[in-house]
């Protein structure tokens, strides 16, 4: 009997951690895609300057508010530009950066197989 | 003729990746949010300095004419410097609403008494978030926002100077 009651309480605190780990990570994720713009080079989750803390107290606002994390990039975007976050969208001027490592992929896969096929 | 198009070929590449990197070289690298023009939530609530009152921050806004907002505290050593040029905004009978950033309330209070009151209302933003609504990255920093659109008109990051104070008085006549 005593054992099941740990085995319960062991449950029960398990999944209280995995949820506050929920909420913390959703902060996390985004925070590691924001670049902290007075300390170049970090992150705004890495950052402990004044600016980056309270950024990352905006994103949790935000996230408790129930915005999606789309709306939080964009918020931050349209406050900051499109340089606050590490990740470019894709358009007329990131193309090539997101479709080149394609592109070579095709590329040297097709002249491995005529390579092998010479053969 | 196969080794001519091969030769061809690697010069074109190469051709078209100097293109490519030249064109680079031009690019701004430009990143701060100067030139940005976004728009500020009106329907932000914030504490004032000197009564303790909550207050929605559209009412400190002219709705007709360009509004000036400064971050600034106590703290901070530019916004001395700075601040000379606030108060001779001030007696041009400019609206200059003041952010006071991450700072004690006392401070804050001392450092207007000493340097004198430019602002027309000064609200308090202890955890930083609203000053994060304007897209600053620090101490000091000066908009100047438009009543009608909410729009920020110009953003000066760091201390303004005296050019700067003429480019704004300009900037108010304009938009008003």
């Amino acid at each position: 009997m005593p054992k099941i009651i740990k085995l319960v309480f062991l449950l029960y605190f398990c999944f209280n951690f995995s949820y506050a780990k929920g909420i913390n990570t959703k902060v996390e994720q985004i925070t590691k895609n924001l670049r902290c713009l007075i300390c170049q080079g970090q992150s705004v989750y890495d950052s402990q300057s004044d600016f980056a803390i309270s950024m990352k107290l905006v994103v949790k606002n935000m996230i408790d508010e129930g915005k999606k994390e789309k709306e939080i990039y964009d918020y931050l975007k349209s406050k900051y530009g499109e340089w606050i976050v590490y990740e470019p969208e894709l358009n007329q001027n990131t193309f090539l950066l997101w479709l080149l490592p394609l592109i070579l992929f095709i590329f040297g896969g097709l002249l491995i197989i005529r390579k092998v096929s010479i053969k | 003729m196969s080794k001519n198009i091969k030769f061809l070929g690697l010069l074109l590449t190469l051709i078209i990746i100097f293109i490519i990197l030249l064109k680079g070289l031009n690019v701004s690298k430009d990143y701060s949010n100067e030139k940005l023009k976004s728009k500020i939530d009106f329907s932000l609530n914030a504490k004032k300095l000197f009564s303790d009152e909550i207050i929605n921050i559209s009412d400190l806004f002219d709705k007709n004419s360009p509004s000036v907002v400064n971050i600034w505290a106590s703290w901070c050593a530019p916004c001395r410097e700075e601040h000379q040029f606030l108060m001779k905004l001030k007696d041009m009978n400019i609206n200059i609403i003041g952010i006071n950033y991450k700072d004690s309330p006392k401070n804050a209070k001392n450092f207007l008494s000493l340097l004198g009151n430019p602002y027309s209302e000064v609200i308090t933003d202890n955890d930083g978030t609203k000053s994060i609504e304007f897209g600053a990255i620090g101490v000091p920093e000066t908009f100047i926002i438009s009543g009608k659109t909410n729009e920020i008109i110009k953003k000066y990051i760091g201390p303004l100077t005296s050019e700067n104070l003429v480019e704004i008085k300009d900037l108010l006549k304009k938009n008003a």
